[in-house]
């Protein structure tokens, strides 16, 4: 009976294991840092150019990350800004109907105000930079990261069109069209070049997920702040609070 | 200390017609708590600190929330972002949340260590346990208002449970929902229940618990009636007053635990994906369903509980035989004072039965609580059925290994 029950547990215990090392997408990781302040500005150009036309910050007003990301109103509403009747207090608000966005890309592009707190930044960093070419999808590109998805590669210009699938799964995987083992250290040939060099790509979407980062928890500089002035209030509360306990603690026999 | 009558004219006027300084004395400062007390002792009063954050939170929370499917999840981000420091207050309310059941946790396990529900503070333990069931109605319906995908599947799936029930079952789910499915309806009723009927309840659990506590004063991790021994004027020799040597004395723990659950607000207010879970921040949808849904951390005992009947047993069905168990793992917590037989209450003087079983429970309930966050594959089912097991044999057999197992004599006094 007990070898049974051990049998069991081993076999179910393997099966985890062997669960877990499969089906997981490998996810290059990534720092955000709300402090780098030229990063973020760099990374809301790079929003604004690309990514603006189909997904709202629609939670996000633009005074405020104007104020954030140390932008003057009048350089912010000339260059960021490209709708005419968007006011500076107005939340970041961007046209696409959700029919248009259905029509076109098979469902409707998602807010992304908050991405990186429901992705992590991680998976939102190897996302944007897993597209390779694949005929068999409307737009001729699919994603190691999500499978399937309805956007096409928006920075192909920049990054170019990776001819194999990047960011395989861990552990070794083969193509199964031409035998050999996929790329784990992001592409390794292109169908189309474009114009940034690899390392310059990582760095552009780098500053992409860095302000997306921040957007997700614009106040996050804030809250950390805040933080070690309370841990020094209770520092400092911590001492008479011990010598009090300590007077107190010599009534007790 | 002198007793010399300083009481100013003002508070004489008063006691003439409300029992303040009576009240005080008979709760504060000539309640008399055991000398022995030790650290496992604060977390009734840090539970209590929680509370109060939850309520003041809560009222300012609702001055910028909008109960309406349309805008729930909008005002949350709105409180997040655009309400001055309402970042803080959304992140005190989640984080008191967690610590609310963290501090209660550890309080009833001090409880079920020291036998402190046996008599005659059974009702003591009824009350608890009642504070404890309405917690678990109060944090579900709180964390369906932010209207994250999180909170409108998990109440799916919660709601869902009732319709196990036979016979009644559908028209129950209905009618807690108010709709034929979860909707603007049902987020508004449980906000009304969340935000003013359930506090209420609460609050007067809590006085009734407390209440109850000074009626027959307080155990100890001796289990010692210190009332036996008393001085001439009625004061008992190993107690000392509520107030300030439990108050102001215990001020050092209540400071160490606001750096850890200050931490957590400041720090890491997501709590590793288990205080805010990260599909939450994502507006419900109902024609999207979440890869994996998993209820708070603080449900995730009963839930493993539930999941773990996955066959029949005889006719019953697995649903229902798993909602059965759910629902027999809190109801049995109510009745533990007339399960322990011992004639001795803490676990010090007890047999080495009692000893194994409460360390053995313990850790049940911990992997048990880990296992329902986690989705289920062959080992964690097993592990979830095998902590069930344990959690109820630890009650069931307990009036047995209780009265059978030899105790150690507890002392008259406490020993110094």
């Amino acid at each position: 009976m007990i070898k049974r029950i051990l049998t069991v547990l081993t076999a179910s215990l393997l099966a985890s294991l062997v669960n877990a090392a499969g089906g997981e997408v490998h996810l290059d990781h990534m720092s955000p840092d709300a402090h780098d302040k030229v990063s973020l500005q760099k990374g809301l150009r790079t929003y604004m150019d690309n990514c603006a036309g189909c997904h709202s910050l629609g939670f996000a007003r633009y005074n405020r990350v104007a104020k954030d990301l140390d932008i003057p109103e009048e350089i912010f509403m000339e260059n960021i800004v490209f709708s005419e009747e968007a006011r500076f207090g107005d939340l970041m608000k961007f046209a696409m109907s959700e029919q248009d966005g259905k029509k076109w890309f098979g469902a409707a592009p998602p807010d992304l105000t908050n991405v990186t707190r429901v992705r992590g930044v991680d998976w939102v960093y190897t996302y944007l930079r897993s597209f390779y070419k694949d005929e068999s999808r409307p737009y001729g590109v699919n994603n190691a990261v999500f499978k399937d998805v309805g956007m096409p590669h928006v920075l192909l210009g920049l990054q170019g069109l990776c001819a194999d699938k990047p960011h395989a799964s861990e552990g070794a995987e083969y193509d199964p069209l031409t035998g050999h083992e996929i790329a784990e250290e992001g592409c390794t040939s292109y169908a189309v070049e474009g114009s940034q060099s690899s390392e310059e790509f990582d760095e552009t979407v780098y500053d992409l997920v860095n302000f997306l980062n921040y957007m997700g928890e614009p106040y996050q500089n804030d809250r950390k702040r805040l933080g070690w002035f309370v841990f020094a209030f209770l520092t400092i509360l911590l001492v008479p609070s011990v010598l009090l306990q300590r007077e107190l603690h010599k009534d007790i026999h | 200390m002198s007793n010399k009558n300083f009481k100013p004219a003002w508070l004489d006027w008063i006691d003439r017609r409300l029992p303040v300084s009576n009240a005080y004395e008979k709760h504060m400062s000539k309640y008399y708590a055991p000398k022995n007390f030790n650290w496992w002792y604060v977390f009734g009063l840090l539970a209590m600190i929680v509370f109060v954050n939850q309520l003041l939170t809560g009222i300012w929370l609702t001055m910028s929330y909008v109960p309406s499917a349309a805008e729930a999840f909008n005002s949350v981000e709105y409180i997040m972002r655009d309400v001055e420091m309402g970042w803080l207050l959304r992140y005190m309310h989640s984080t008191g949340a967690s610590f609310f059941f963290l501090t209660v946790y550890l309080h009833m396990f001090r409880g079920v260590m020291y036998g402190s529900y046996q008599k005659p503070r059974e009702l003591i333990w009824v009350f608890g346990m009642f504070v404890y069931l309405v917690m678990m109605a109060e944090g579900f319906m709180g964390y369906v208002l932010p209207w994250g995908q999180t909170s409108f599947w998990g109440a799916q799936v919660i709601i869902s449970l009732f319709g196990a029930i036979p016979v009644i079952g559908e028209g129950l789910q209905e009618w807690i929902r108010g709709d034929f499915l979860i909707s603007g309806i049902t987020l508004n009723r449980f906000f009304a229940l969340h935000v003013i009927a359930l506090p209420l309840v609460l609050a007067l659990l809590v006085v009734l618990h407390v209440l109850a506590l000074h009626e027959v004063g307080s155990n100890n991790p001796d289990g010692i009636d210190i009332k036996k021994h008393v001085d001439e004027k009625g004061v008992p020799l190993d107690g000392v007053p509520f107030h300030p040597y439990f108050t102001v004395g215990k001020l050092p723990q209540v400071v160490l635990f606001l750096f850890v659950f200050c931490g957590v607000i400041f720090f890491m207010p997501e709590g590793g994906g288990y205080f805010l879970e990260h599909p939450n921040f994502e507006m419900a949808n109902a024609l999207k369903t979440p890869e994996h849904i998993a209820p708070t951390w603080y449900y995730g005992a009963f839930y493993s509980i539930l999941r773990a009947i996955d066959f029949p047993i005889f006719f019953i069905e697995a649903k229902l035989g798993g909602f059965m168990a759910m629902g027999g793992a809190i109801a049995i917590l109510f009745v533990l004072p007339w399960l322990d037989r011992s004639p001795v209450r803490s676990w010090r003087y007890k047999g080495w039965m009692s000893k194994v079983a409460i360390i053995t429970f313990a850790i049940a309930f911990a992997m048990l609580t880990y296992l329902g966050g986690q989705p289920v594959t062959a080992l964690n089912g097993i592990l979830a059925k095998i902590g069930t097991v344990i959690y109820f044999a630890f009650f069931l057999l307990m009036p047995w290994y209780t009265k059978i197992e030899k105790t150690k004599p507890v002392p008259e006094r406490v020993p110094e």
